[in-house]
């Protein structure tokens, strides 16, 4: 079996070349169902040569298999081959163990996406590689995996590529980890220098039985080192990790958080020899990096708003542990971290997506609340998740991390201390997700504070309006007003003249006018009168309910201006209750209701299926290391073939390591307390914990990007500007000289044979005699 | 059995290598006679010919003897030629030129077939066809003044290509390219006859051209030799070209139509890249040894300059000739290491560059047809709207990048591990290399296939059947070469061992850089020593 390792490897790179080929006419789901069966496959062949090794003696469990040669040149020659020993089939494990898982959960996540076959095709590329990393038998393969993995984190993160921002996430991801993969190159060049192999097997027999020099040892092991840092995104190379989140969510669980960022610690727990042999101050410094990148990142991920960027840094955050544990000589405890980490964050991120997925795509933790009853699989997952990564005993990160601060106090308090910090700020942050997610009010129907101040505009200018119709709208009824009273005057004087009409004598020579009509005349000139002054006092009364109604609109505005002047700040966050917004409830926009409307919704059974069966694993998983006695440290001695006795013996009293646990534990228990009583209780103002600088991640990024937007650019453009003004000026400039001293020359030119005859004549004559000068005639 | 005659070169009686040479020629004869009514002949008289050629360059890769004398040049050719003064019509092949002539032999065809002309059909073909036949004529020649003519033959069709069929800016790309080169070579022709009269004084034997004959007597005195080295040199240099000479370069690329672009960077730099190797390190190996901290200094400027300005190009184009500028880099550093791992990564590294770049020219010239603009800035979104050539793209880039499992990786690694174990501190330096490109292609990648499509580039066409079975020999070796690089370094590596112990034998004092090999390490004090000072 151990023989069949390739066959590992072997199903992911079949899936990948399937879909690549028929992925688009398979299409949704089958594509996604093939990609996971490859997955699935591998792990079963994992199992295999598991089973196998642990039935051979302690001694005989590393084997390497060779396919065939890949780079031989010169003295270098480079196999494609597979090293089985336990640190590689551990890692091989779980990467395709919780690889499968989220493959399963990605049939249902990328429902509906265009481009859903794409998708697997590039997991099952990334599986593949990531299994290369580890089971490479040789610096190059594993590198050929590391950058492997880069190249389909690249191509997941900016999977949704027509946005800017994703795209420009990606391209970050690939360029930084270059920037550590630079070492990692050196150290390979090193590494066949000094050995002139870069055979793990031989290199690290050769390191173990004492034979590499201290200052090569520190070497290789500085160079590998900035490598990890690239991969595993520690300071000062962890910015890309952040920004990776644009990545579809079961990427983000699969790559970022559960197996690429590990490729790092697996690196230097592989070549724990050379480490052993470097000079003291690299664990320390190792050491010093990851507790100081653990703190760093928990600082941030306390203040963070988006569901994804909160596990983003957690995940930075607890890869720093996995350092301090590498750093201290813990390589099990680092292993086993690894492992917890892998089953709790993959199920944090994978509940993560399930939400966003119930939530409409939205990310950000103010607008949940109150999720536990609408998503009950995945709060009650996610809530295994997070007492594992808080250390609540007995689920499994409780164990692994409390092993870690163990060693960090066997070699100084001092690291203890930050880690511990470190373990309260965890317990806290992760509090306050969960209360954000699902405790608390349902807060998605609420309208956002952007909203609600768009409200109110649109409630001021209404008001602003309605004065104006007001206004309007009085001096309409006051010309009508007007022209009522006209009419009533013409009524007047036409009734005179009918009057007058009436009671004149007739003049001479007329006929007298008929009395009747005369009076008839009469009469219908006083109805006119009448009615033209009732429309006078028709158009008065119009006129002053215009007034009122002005009135009444200049006073509405004003209480409007008031109260919105008055009007309390929406809060960000609202904990208690949703925000007032009965005075501008018709000017929301259509989206509150919209969103009122929406009903969150819990995941497929192709989703919440592997939440389950992670977060079984990641409550249990601490039975594989137990501290209480030798032969519950099952893990230690599995590993053991693969450390060459490099791992750290602990001089700390059991009463010490009881203590230490029960400290860590109340540390634990005092982060969840305080969030609950910030965010649940609301005894706490949380904004105390959410300072600006903290949620702007302490401005590196920024700073960072306006040096290369700035100096950086700038810096690049004056080379390119050299380029084109200095070194191509120069040839030009020599052209337009030749131009202009042809002009000269051109008198030369008459034509003339002998001119040119002599010419050559001379020029040949001075060419000999340099010849037979040099030559020594 | 027939197989085996067929393997066997010896008894092989067929003049391969100067029908390699001469098989262009004549199918460009024949397409100058051929009757003005019928101009579809023009095109199909020359794939024919190219993929002729083709054909016989892979039956010299077949035939290669890989055991006995797979050190030396093979189907070896002689005739005299101008007999009062040495000149001969002498051929042969190594693992040195194996590749290159196969490299030519492929790429010829598929220039060819990816892009029509837009008039004069018949001189395109015509020139085009010179041109494969100076190409190999260089790669071939064992002849100093056959290499020379050959070398200098080259710039005439390419000059036509670039000023006839280029785009805007072409008459001023044309003669500079054309006044550059030629400026370069000409010294080299000093240096030629310089070398061939100081030979044969120096030997008392009659006056000679022959490659093998000089280089294997090292008769000129060092000083002398390190003269005609730097005249040597001087032209290689403008050919590759190396900084500070490089800017004829992103002229010629972007202003050559699609298929001048592609020769140009697929087989012509080479020419430079690979006079270094057999007139440069093999003539002059002392010379070579002397100045090759010069030149490792100019490779590792080159790869970082070349990537810093290709980064800021605003013109697709421009950025690719710039990205060849730092790949160069790369080549001339592996070369200079004087160690097999250098040596053959270079020349590894001459053949991916030839696929990659190539491949990526094509690629800017498809999209140049369909958005008649090769402004970055004015591009966008394109994967939408042609995501078959963005995987292309995709992967094309990633070999340039240097992805370990494509061809890209391997060349570039061997020239920086062979770098690293002569002279370690160029090597690191110029391992930053690999940061950058990484940098300047992502970000074109990003700025051309990424974002929303708007406009004309929402409409943009996908790749049509032909221009996939154009990329399609290209993608297959640059998986190939990537993932089973073997067939191609072992037959490489006799002519390149013999290349170094030629170099070791005649330069006093020097031996390879080795590696420490084996495992007692604590037993070599010296060794202890040097690696203390480096390290600490």
């Amino acid at each position: 079996m151990l023989d069949l390792v390739w066959l590992i490897p072997a199903f992911p790179l079949a899936g990948f070349l399937f879909l690549m080929i028929f992925g688009r006419r398979l299409g949704e789901p089958k594509a996604g169902w093939v990609a996971t069966a490859a997955i699935a496959a591998s792990f079963a062949a994992t199992l295999g040569v598991f089973l196998e090794l642990t039935s051979l003696s302690v001694h005989d469990r590393r084997s390497v298999t060779t396919l065939f040669a890949w780079v031989p040149a010169g003295d270098f020659s480079v196999d494609v081959g597979f090293l089985v020993d336990p640190l590689s089939i551990t890692m091989c494990l779980f990467i395709t163990g919780v690889g499968a898982l989220i493959h399963l959960y990605s049939i249902g996540y990328m429902h509906g996406d265009r481009d859903y076959n794409k998708f697997f095709t590039y997991l099952n590329l990334f599986v593949f590689s990531m299994l290369m990393l580890v089971l490479g038998n040789n610096m190059l393969l594993t590198f050929l995996g590391w950058e492997g993995v880069g190249a389909c984190s690249y191509l997941l993160i900016s999977f949704w590529f027509d946005d800017e921002a994703n795209a420009s996430a990606g391209k970050k991801a690939f360029v930084t980890n270059r920037i550590g993969d630079w070492g990692f190159m050196v150290a390979i060049f090193a590494t066949f220098f000094t050995f002139g192999t870069i055979n793990y097997a031989e290199v690290l027999d050769a390191t173990a039985s004492g034979q590499l020099l201290q200052s090569t040892a520190t070497l290789i092991a500085v160079m590998l080192f900035i490598g990890a840092i690239g991969k595993s995104a520690q300071f000062p190379l962890y910015l890309w990790l952040p920004d990776a989140m644009a990545g579809p969510t079961p990427v983000s669980a699969l790559i970022h958080a559960a197996t690429m960022v590990t490729s790092g610690i697996y690196l230097l727990t592989r070549i724990n020899p050379i480490i052993a042999d470097a000079a003291d101050w690299l664990p320390t410094l190792i050491a010093w990096v990851g507790v100081g990148t653990a703190l760093f990142a928990a600082t941030i991920a306390v203040a963070q708003t988006d569901i994804k960027k909160v596990l983003a840094y957690s995940t930075v955050s607890q890869l720093g542990y996995m350092f301090l544990a590498v750093g201290t000589g813990a390589y099990v405890a680092a292993v086993f971290h690894m492992i917890t980490h892998a089953f709790f964050k993959a199920l944090l991120f994978l509940g993560s997506g399930s939400v966003i997925h119930g939530m409409d795509g939205d990310q950000d933790m103010r607008h949940y609340g109150g999720l536990r009853r609408l998503l009950p699989i995945t709060s009650a997952t996610f809530i295994v998740g997070w007492l594992a990564i808080a250390g609540v005993p007995p689920f499994s990160g409780f164990w692994s991390k409390d092993e870690i601060l163990l060693f960090a106090w066997n070699e100084s308090p001092a690291l203890w201390a930050v880690g511990f910090v470190t373990a309260i700020l965890t317990a806290f942050y992760m509090t306050r997700q969960v209360i954000l997610t699902f405790f608390g009010r349902y807060r998605f129907g609420d309208a956002r504070p952007e909203e609600i101040a768009a409200a109110w505009e649109a409630c001021l200018a209404a008001a602003t309006e309605a004065v104006d119709t007001a206004g309007a709208d009085i001096d309409k009824t006051r010309t009508t007003v007007e022209a009522a009273t006209t009419a009533a005057e013409t009524a007047r004087m036409a009734l005179a003249e009918a009057q007058a009409a009436a009671t004149a004598e007739p003049l001479e020579g007329q006929e007298p006018a008929d009395p009747e009509v005369l009076a008839a005349a009469v009469l219908a000139a006083e109805d006119a009168v009448v009615s033209a002054d009732q429309k006078v006092v028709e158009a008065e009364r119009a006129l002053a309910a215009a007034e009122v109604t002005y009135a009444e609109a200049v006073e509405a505005h004003e209480t409007h201006v008031r109260s919105a002047a008055d009007r309390p700040a929406v809060p960000e966050l609202a904990l208690a209750a949703a925000p007032d917004t009965t005075e501008v409830a018709d000017h929301l926009p259509a989206e509150v209701a919209q969103r009122n409307e929406y009903h969150a919704h819990e995941s497929p059974w192709t989703m919440t299926l592997p939440l389950v069966v992670l977060a079984v694993a990641a409550a249990t998983a601490g039975v594989m290391q137990l501290p209480f006695s030798p032969s519950l440290k099952r893990l230690e001695h599995w590993l053991e073939p693969s450390l060459f006795g490099n791992e750290v013996h602990l001089s700390v009293a059991t009463s010490t390591m009881w203590i230490l646990a029960l400290v860590a534990i109340a540390g634990g228990i005092a982060g969840i307390t305080v969030a609950i009583a910030a965010y649940q209780k609301r005894k706490v103002d949380y904004t105390m914990f959410e300072r600006s600088i903290l949620a702007e991640a302490w401005q590196v990024d920024r700073r960072v990007s306006d040096f290369m937007g700035g100096p950086g650019t700038a810096g690049f453009e004056a080379t390119a500007g050299f380029d084109q003004r200095v070194v191509d000026g120069a040839v030009n400039g020599t052209g337009r000289l030749v131009q202009r001293l042809a002009q000269e020359v051109r008198r030369f030119q008459n034509g003339l044979v002998r001119t040119y005859a002599a010419g050559i004549g001379v020029g040949a004559v001075l060419l000999l005699l340099w010849f037979f000068m040099r030559s020594g005639i | 059995m027939s197989f085996s005659l067929l393997a066997s070169a010896s008894t092989v009686t067929f003049p391969v290598l100067p029908a390699l040479l001469l098989v262009p020629f004549a199918g460009a004869l024949l397409v100058m006679v051929l009757p003005r009514q019928r101009p579809e002949l023009f095109k199909l008289v020359a794939v024919l010919t190219s993929v002729t050629v083709m054909g016989m360059s892979f039956w010299v890769l077949y035939a290669f003897d890989t055991q006995h004398g797979a050190d030396g040049f093979q189907f070896l050719s002689n005739q005299t030629w101008i007999a009062d003064l040495g000149i001969s019509w002498s051929f042969g092949i190594d693992g040195i030129s194996l590749f290159l002539v196969v490299l030519t032999g492929v790429l010829f065809p598929i220039a060819l077939l990816a892009t029509d002309p837009a008039h004069d059909n018949r001189a395109w073909y015509g020139w085009l066809l010179v041109l494969e036949g100076g190409v190999m004529g260089v790669f071939l020649s064992l002849d100093l003044v056959m290499f020379f003519i050959c070398f200098e033959v080259v710039l005439v069709p390419m000059y036509f290509l670039i000023g006839r069929w280029g785009h805007g800016n072409r008459t001023y790309a044309a003669t500079k390219f054309f006044l550059y080169t030629m400026a370069g070579s000409a010294l080299m022709l000093v240096g030629i006859v310089a070398l061939a009269f100081l030979h044969a004084d120096a030997t008392g034997g009659p006056l000679t051209f022959n490659l093998i004959e000089i280089a294997e007597a090292q008769s000129l005195a060092t000083g002398t030799a390190r003269w005609i080295f730097l005249a040597f040199a001087l032209a290689f240099a403008v050919k590759v070209p190396i900084f500070p000479l490089h800017t004829w370069l992103p002229d010629a690329h972007t202003e050559a139509p699609t298929a001048g672009s592609v020769i140009l960077a697929g087989v012509m730099l080479k020419l430079g890249t690979y006079g270094f190797l057999r007139f440069g390190l093999y003539l002059f190996p002392e010379a070579s040894h002397y100045f090759a901290p010069v030149f490792l200094t100019l490779g590792v400027v080159g790869i970082i300059y070349g990537a810093v300005v290709a980064a800021m190009q605003g013109d697709l184009k421009r950025l690719v000739a710039y990205s060849s500028v730092a790949h160069l880099g790369f080549i001339i550093l592996g070369t200079f290491a004087l160690n097999t791992e250098g040596i053959e990564g270079s020349l590894l590294q001459m053949v991916n560059h030839g696929v990659s770049t190539s491949a990526l020219f094509l690629l800017v010239g498809m999209i140049y047809e369909r958005r008649h603009t090769r402004q970055i800035s004015e591009l966008g979104g394109l994967q939408r709207s042609a995501p078959i050539m963005a995987a292309v793209f995709t992967v094309v880039m990633l070999s340039s990048i240097g992805l370990p499992g494509l061809n890209g990786f391997v060349g570039e690694f061997l020239i920086l591990l062979g770098t690293f174990t002569a002279h370690r501190w160029w090597a690191m330096v110029a391992t930053a290399g690999v940061v950058l490109s990484a940098l300047y292609l992502l970000w074109a990648y990003q700025r051309v296939f990424h974002g929303p499509a708007e406009g004309d580039n929402a409409e943009m066409s996908d790749l049509t059947l032909r221009e996939g079975l154009v990329l399609a020999p290209l993608l297959v070796l640059i998986i190939f070469m990537g993932v089973y690089p073997r067939p191609v370094i072992e037959r490489m590596e006799p002519a390149v061992d013999a290349l170094i112990e030629h170099i070791e034998f005649h330069v006093e004092g020097f031996h390879e850089p080795v590696t420490r090999g084996g495992v007692d390490l604590g037993d070599a004090p010296e060794v202890e020593h040097t690696d203390e000072g480096e390290h600490e």
